[in-house]
């Protein structure tokens, strides 16, 4: 183990690093709880204490916040819950099922590879790109102009202009640049998988669906929650694609919670309620970060 | 470990055995559907970036009348005008793209390197030193890996205006080294951990000090991981958008991904040169994704747990 050294040395290696943590991560963190309880602009935040008044109106009057009242719910929270349904679930399942089915063909790599793509490009050229797929117009739009030639009747779409379409299209477009994530995460952890357990069930005459399911599936659950949280987490956190897709339109309909802190923040210099909507976002976040926690902490052991 | 390549070898056992045409016939049949969904996810993935590819080589002209899954029929009218128009811009239209590859480039060089190397001083320390709270410290930092960048925004940059460094390269390099620490030391912890102990040891015996062993063998040892870490980091930054625009402010200064917003903004009809300059936008990290593809793969799924 560790040598004889100064008692001061290890500060000179971990020093430098906690310093900059503290001062952009843990301190930050802290004020941003103390102006959630404030009232004030960019030039002067704090300027005034207001309690939990941010609080009390994004979650009972802030009808772009929370409004129950009319069915379906409506406002960032909801359409944070949409998100966090629909996104994880659909990218960890084009993931495992990629993963999965590209183990046994010749051209896995390539594959792969395609899917992971997007990944390496910036969300702000995947939003473009989705722009561009969405158009309206015949000559752009290639998602209505395919649709258009398969169903003869078919009236080209706004996607990104309808209120019950935006948040749709911009989760497929996320999906899109996030799927790479689970499909080299599953593909690993399948391939790791002892394959003695897979030939004996294969041998005690289960056909293929019944070995997925029943012992493959249960063998990946460690790295499906683990890709799932973060996909979850990513969503939660999510301004870029919809900051340049939409900025949070047509009419609020794509604000998820962490645009809305971007929003409240920069857009509506209302700092004191835009902390308020970021403290409600780690608090939708510190279970994971818990978890997280609690497996490094075994794995220490 | 290549994720991509090799490895396959459970369906490379099926194909060694020299099969014979039915044989060959009845697999084809019998995974007829596995084919048929894989290469339709596959197409379904490259359409996007495909169109606007080609989008990039169209005349304005063209791109008005027809859609570019037309422009097959004549690649001849297909020409590299709208790049030298994009780029061009940059007189009219200041910064222009030009400048903002500049831009790209003079901040992601030095935050890739910093975040780095204070995160593989901190992880050594973690990894093979004794200090009171090493635990403890170690697991607060895992858990500021996923904590959203949301909740610092503000006091950040209160601390900016009060030392100016709001608007200036070093501080959107402070911003990037202190947002890709966490996960920097988390990635290198675990490959420093694994190092062999008792190499450090004879080397102390030897007379050598801490910081000749981190320097002269633990940092040469662990090329391939801080290889992976510096390409993630490098396409990380890279691609940032929302904290060049947080902290640089100044429009001279920004980088592509806010170059290409703009354009998007102020062309949103001129798809001839938005789709150039995205393309252009996009060089770079491909140029990484298919010479360094393993290194890359490698970060993301070694923690995955950045953003």
């Amino acid at each position: 183990m560790a040598g004889k050294h100064s008692k001061w040395l290890p500060l000179l290696f971990v020093g430098p690093a906690l310093f900059v943590l503290a001062v952009f991560l843990v301190y930050p963190t802290i004020h941003t709880i103390l102006l959630s309880f404030t009232k004030g602009t960019m030039l002067n935040p704090g300027r005034e204490f207001v309690g939990l008044a941010n609080f009390e109106r994004l979650l009972t009057a802030d009808k772009t916040f929370l409004r129950l009242n009319r069915w379906p719910p409506s406002g960032v929270l909801p359409t944070t819950a949409l998100w966090v349904l629909v996104f994880p679930s659909l990218t960890v399942g084009i993931g495992l099922l990629i993963a999965i089915l590209s183990d046994r063909v010749r051209y896995e790599a390539t594959i792969k590879s395609i899917i992971f793509l997007p990944m390496v490009i910036s969300s702000t050229a995947a939003s473009v790109i989705f722009v561009f797929v969405y158009s309206p117009d015949l000559t752009k739009g290639v998602l209505n102009a395919a649709m258009t030639s398969v169903f003869p009747h078919f009236e080209p779409i706004t996607w990104l202009g309808r209120k019950e379409l935006a948040n749709v299209a911009i989760i497929l477009a996320a999906t899109w640049t996030s799927a790479g994530l689970p499909t080299v995460v599953l593909s690993a952890a399948y391939k790791g998988l002892p394959r003695e357990i897979l030939e004996a069930a294969r041998v005690d005459g289960g056909n293929a669906w019944q070995v997925f399911w029943r012992v493959s599936l249960p063998m990946l659950m460690r790295p499906l929650t683990f890709v799932t949280i973060m996909l979850t987490i990513n969503a939660l956190k999510m301004v870029d694609l919809i900051l340049v897709m939409t900025e949070g339109g047509p009419r609020g309909a794509t604000r998820v919670i962490g645009f809305t802190v971007w929003l409240e923040i920069f857009g509506n210099n209302r700092v004191g309620y835009g902390s308020a909507v970021a403290v409600i976002l780690f608090i939708l976040v510190l279970p994971a970060i818990i978890y997280q926690i609690r497996q490094i902490r075994q794995d220490l052991r | 470990m290549n994720l991509f390549k090799a490895e396959s070898a459970r369906g490379g056992g099926r194909a060694a055995g020299k099969p014979s045409w039915s044989h060959t016939l009845i697999e084809l049949t019998r995974r007829g559907p596995v084919h048929v969904l894989l290469i339709f996810l596959a197409v379904v993935w490259l359409t996007p970036s495909f169109g606007i590819l080609i989008t990039s080589f169209r005349a304005p002209s063209d791109i008005a009348t027809s859609g570019w899954w037309t422009a097959f029929d004549e690649l001849g009218r297909l020409s590299l005008s709208n790049y030298e128009d994009v780029i061009a811009d940059s007189e009219s239209a200041p910064p222009g793209i030009a400048q903002n590859f500049l831009n790209t480039i003079i901040i992601t060089v030095p935050s890739t390197f910093l975040p780095i190397f204070l995160a593989a001083l901190a992880a050594y320390g973690f990894a093979w030193m004794q200090f009171p709270f090493r635990n403890t410290l170690y697991l607060l930092i895992i858990g500021l890996l996923i904590i959203p960048l949301q909740t610092t925004w503000v006091p950040v940059l209160r601390i900016y205006n009060i030392f100016d460094l709001a608007g200036t390269w070093p501080g959107i390099w402070l911003a990037h080294t202190a947002y890709g620490t966490s996960f920097a030391i988390f990635l290198l912890y675990n490959f420093f951990a694994d190092l062999p102990g008792e190499v450090f040891d004879s080397a102390r015996v030897d007379g050598a000090s801490e910081l000749v062993i981190f320097f002269r063998i633990v940092l040469p040892l662990s090329k391939p991981a801080l290889a992976s870490l510096a390409i993630f980091q490098f396409v990380w930054v890279w691609n940032d958008l929302l904290n060049a625009l947080i902290f640089l402010q100044d429009s001279n200064m920004m980088p592509l991904s806010a170059g290409i917003r703009e354009l998007l903004g102020q062309y949103g009809s001129q798809w001839n040169l938005l789709a150039a300059g995205t393309f252009i936008s996009m060089i770079v990290p491909l140029m990484i994704f298919f010479s360094l593809q393993r290194y890359f793969v490698r970060g993301v799924t070694a923690g995955a747990v950045k953003g």
